[in-house]
């Protein structure tokens, strides 16, 4: 499988995400400069987590309106799958292609620690490796990683079915004292309308590796290479 | 500063120099300087930029050895770790910025550092801090310590690199002159090592980065000073950072670096274009002429004063070969940033600066860089040290309530869990950190593929390297307080065991040492012994002392810090999966001490906390005892045999065996310890006697455990074993752990007022 990752100025995960993808998954990760707008024939596009354009503005903004965000917009209309992590999904949401805003967080703080995610739905191509409400340990960091969204939007997505990850305890019950940052509905990621744009405020690149002794993300990984070679061999 | 105006007697005391100082000057270059000359010699003389009262005792320290790649006197030191590979670091004070504007002040400390790291090639892959407050019962206090916080995330974390670990102390010394230290060590090809040199006759010099600005004129000369009732004006002094333009700037030199375009490097930190124009001139022995009308500036017109002493951040100076300026201006403009040719490297000895045609500096060289004054002040033993060492144990009353005690320690400042500042930070970007904050060191594994700094030749094939990198940061300078060298020697020794509880070998350190005026004798005899224990002590574990930074003027309205020399320390393990963590591991394991308790409470946070006060004499330093004792640790980790390893400093063994509990991330878990010596219970349970590790091995390895300590001839004895939801300590201390963590966990933030 082909990952495109596309780095903005700014950028900070674009390697770890090339790291876990390549070395890790032996697949092949190539980085795509936000000034391009050749995906070099990609299957799946990453945008990575970071600051780009240092947030000024807003956390995206900038980076939504890159030369190759019209091509990652064009790929998505033919179906194609992107998976946006931390900033990734900010940019994402600026450039409209998933729901929702994120907002500075409720502590005011920056965060940076383990946190427990609940998997509420495992027919996306971004979890159907995972079972129905696994809990896994997935680290955050971020500044403004606060879910907002407009309560009937968020009703209207919810019995879609395009949440897919919950802020959680570990045995994956819900509650204020378990959402680290105040998001709405405890909502840690979700997907588009179609399904095939991802977009999630923890890092499964982070605990994907057994060196850093946790490897709960790779499952998200996983999910995506699976879809991708079902897809494949049914063509 | 218009170019015009006259040198008078008073504009140079306004420069921060005394009247021999200015003799010196217009001897040197055989007439009176223009104003813009002036202000070069006022920051290329100042303490921070020239270290004219530390030099002569800085010749102490060891800096060489077989690792040594770069000692000090380049913009970092660079240690060889074998595979091809070589590490980069250093540490710098950002103390007085820190102090008037602690965001930014923090932030651009933080920024400086990196600079110098990356300026030598290397790609930075961790970052430490330790800061320093007054008593958070002090105006302004918690106001400073969410500001620094604040600022060294914001800058570090935009800037992609994790802040992996560091210390935090209070203590009321501080209340009128934070310490904020930031240091940053960086990862390089052995071979491809950059310097600050200006060579190559014809060469261009080339500005690269932010445009130039106002801000910061006269940073230099501000950290070269006492504070006092006016030092709220001086906040235009302090520089305003751009972590995510220094990105770029990363990004953007890394790639050049991977490149041969380029002869020399140096980032413009302190004293800005000034310091990089005449310092890359001088390494390389050679010249300049520079035209100022080249630079870009963000602030319409500017002076040529303005100009060489603006401190604005991001920004490097660079020398290119010849025809190949087309090379780097395509890479910066990649990256979206500005890039000028400003000038050329002569062969005369001379950096000759023109603006508007005018010419506006003629100086030679070696007078600005070498000339600075030497001073060998004058010192003398404070009246009071004696006093402070003397301390009478029997006045002492011990607590009924040990219990009670632990309690009141654990939930200190100095001793309360510190998840509320290195929770701000990202430690976990660049996903090589595999022990992490909380520790007793962090560990840093080295990743196969490092963009720009390996090729292709790493990926998917042989493994680049096992190895990792081990990383603290230490000082009790209540310790240096009561006897500056034993606290210095103990700074190196507590740094060394650390960094052996997690199974690494010490290989170097740098320093940022922090002191008062050094024009007091009091002063500036604490600045020598504590040279000279930190010195001592590093021949003693073979560290030799490769970059490092001096801090002076920590003063406020006469009153200075504790004598301050904060030790920062790498070390290596060659194999990283080999790392060790302090906590207990498993149900029925043995706890086994290495060391020997001591009598002793000189200096401790106990003493300071339950008795208020701070006397005596710090813990002894034997180094033969302590080399034993770490060599037994890591020998044990390195075998596989040691499963938790925790050294025992600030609050003395029962504040280390709670913590072996506390610390846990499974959760907690107890232990039953039973001690034979015959000391006084306070005594044995909080004093901070040096050289001493807590370690647990399965039942099945004790005896090889204890053969290979009694082989090392390091005294060792079983005292334990883990178990259970308390820590019983003989029958003087019994503690509900869950109780104990709870508060440990929560002190700070309600210290700081916040949930």
């Amino acid at each position: 499988m082909k990952f495109g990752i596309i780095v903005f100025p700014g950028s900070n995960c674009d390697d770890d995400c090339r790291h876990v993808l390549a070395d890790v998954l032996g697949h092949e990760a190539f980085f795509i400069w936000h000034k391009s707008t050749d995906l070099n024939g990609a299957n799946c596009l990453i945008l990575p987590g970071g600051f780009s354009y240092g947030d000024y503005l807003r956390s995206g903004a900038m980076a939504a309106q890159s030369p190759v965000m019209k091509s990652v917009k064009k790929f998505e209309k033919e179906g194609g799958l992107i998976f946006g992590i931390c900033n990734g999904f900010q940019i994402l949401q600026e450039a409209r292609l998933l729901p929702g805003a994120l907002i500075r967080n409720s502590t005011l703080k920056f965060i940076c620690r383990d946190v427990f995610v609940r998997v509420e739905q495992t027919q996306s191509p971004f979890t159907m490796a995972c079972r129905n409400g696994q809990v896994m340990r997935i680290p955050i960091a971020h500044m403004d990683g606060n879910f907002y969204m407009e309560k009937k939007s968020l009703m209207k997505i919810t019995d879609e079915n395009q949440v897919l990850f919950r802020y959680c305890d570990p045995d994956g019950n819900l509650g204020k004292e378990f959402n680290p940052n105040g998001s709405m509905e405890f909502v840690a990621g979700v997907t588009n309308e179609n399904g095939n744009v991802c977009g999630m405020m923890p890092h499964p690149e982070r605990c994907s590796e057994s060196i850093l002794g946790n490897r709960d993300g790779m499952k998200i990984f996983e999910s995506i290479i699976s879809w991708w070679e079902s897809k494949e061999r049914k063509t | 500063m218009k170019q015009d105006i006259k040198v008078t007697p008073q504009i140079v005391e306004d420069h921060g120099l005394t009247p021999d100082e200015y003799k010196m000057i217009v001897e040197a270059i055989g007439r009176e300087p223009n104003i813009t000359e002036l202000g070069i010699f006022s920051v290329m003389w100042s303490e921070h930029c020239s270290y004219k009262s530390s030099r002569v005792y800085l010749k102490e320290f060891p800096t060489e050895g077989p690792r040594v790649l770069q000692g000090p006197g380049e913009n970092a030191g660079i240690i060889d770790i074998g595979d091809g590979l070589a590490v980069a670091f250093k540490m710098e004070s950002h103390n007085h910025p820190s102090f008037i504007e602690p965001y930014q002040g923090a932030a651009t400390g933080v920024g400086g550092i990196l600079r110098d790291i990356f300026t030598m090639g290397a790609r930075p892959i961790a970052n430490l801090n330790s800061l320093r407050f007054g008593s958070l019962k002090a105006p302004r206090m918690p106001y400073l310590v969410k500001g620094v916080v604040a600022g060294i995330g914001g800058y570090g974390n935009t800037m992609g690199i994790p802040t992996v670990g560091g210390e935090v102390f209070f203590d009321e010394c501080y209340n009128g002159n934070i310490l904020v230290n930031a240091f940053t060590l960086g990862i390089m090809d052995a071979s491809r090592i950059y310097r600050g040199k200006a060579s190559g006759v014809g060469n261009p010099v080339i500005y690269v980065g932010s445009k130039t600005g106002r801000d910061g004129i006269h940073g230099a000369t501000m950290a070269s000073d006492e504070f006092d009732e006016t030092s709220e004006e001086r906040r235009p002094t302090v520089q305003v950072g751009d972590p995510f333009t220094e990105k770029l700037l990363l990004e953007a030199c890394l790639e050049l670096m991977a490149t041969d375009a380029i002869v020399g490097i140096q980032d413009m930190g302190a004293a800005g274009l000034t310091c990089s124009t005449f310092e890359m001139a001088s390494r390389a022995g050679s010249g300049m002429e520079v035209d100022l009308d080249k630079v870009p500036l963000r602030a319409g017109e500017m002076t040529p004063y303005e100009i060489m002493l603006s401190e604005s951040q991001e920004r490097m100076l660079l020398v290119a070969h010849q025809g190949r300026e087309q090379d780097v201006m395509k890479i910066f403009e990649k990256w979206d940033l500005e890039c000028a040719v400003i000038g050329k490297v002569t062969d005369d000895g001379m950096v000759r600066i023109t603006h508007g045609g005018k010419k506006v500096v003629e100086l030679s060289v070696a007078p600005v860089v070498h000339n600075a004054p030497v001073y060998e002040r004058p010192m003398k033993e404070p009246a009071w040290q004696r006093e402070i060492q003397s301390l009478d144990i029997n006045s002492i009353p011990v607590p009924n309530d040990l219990n009670e005690v632990l309690f009141r320690l654990m939930t200190s400042p100095n001793l309360t869990r510190k998840s509320w500042v290195w929770e701000q930070y990202d430690y976990m970007v660049m996903t090589n950190t595999v022990v992490v904050p909380g520790s007793d060191a962090a560990v840093i594994r080295i990743k196969d593929h490092i963009p720009s700094i390996t090729g292709e030749a790493h990926a998917g094939g042989q493994k680049a390297t096992k190895k990792g990198i081990a990383l603290t940061s230490d000082c009790n300078s209540r310790y240096c307080y009561l006897d500056p060298w034993t606290g210095a020697a103990l700074a190196v020794a507590e740094a060394a065991r650390n960094l052996s509880c997690v199974g690494a070998t010490p290989l170097g350190i740098t320093d940022c040492l922090n002191f008062g005026n050094p024009e007091k004798p009091e002063i500036m005899w604490q600045f020598v012994r504590a040279v000279e224990g930190m010195a001592e002590a590093c021949r003693q574990f073979q560290t030799p002392v490769v970059s490092g930074n001096v801090s002076f003027y920590n003063e406020t309205k006469g009153n200075a810090i504790y004598p301050t020399p904060v030790v920062a320390m790498i070390g290596l393990l060659d194999d990283v999966e080999k790392r060790c963590t302090p906590w207990w591991k498993d149900d029925k394991d043995v706890i086994i001490f290495l060391g020997r308790n001591e009598a002793e409470i000189g200096g401790s946070e106990y003493l300071s906390l339950l008795h208020q006060k701070i006397a005596g004499h710090p813990p002894q330093l034997d180094f033969k005892r302590e080399r034993a004792v770490q060599k037994v640790c890591r020998t044990g980790i390195s075998r596989g045999l040691i499963k938790s390893a925790h050294d025992v400093s600030e609050g003395g063994l029962a504040v280390a065996l709670a913590e072996c509990s506390i610390l846990r991330p499974e959760g907690l878990l107890g232990s039953t310890i039973e001690l034979t010596d015959d000391i006084r219970p306070d005594v044995l349970l909080f004093g901070e006697s040096a050289s001493r590790i807590i370690i647990s091995v399965a039942p099945d390895n004790v005896d090889l455990m204890l053969t290979i300590a009694r082989e090392e001839g390091a005294a060792s004895k079983i005292i334990g074993r883990v178990g259970g939801r308390m820590l019983a300590v003989n029958n003087i201390l019994c503690i509900d752990l869950a109780d104990l963590h709870a508060q440990w966990a929560t002190a700070l933030q309600k210290m700081l007022g916040e949930r």
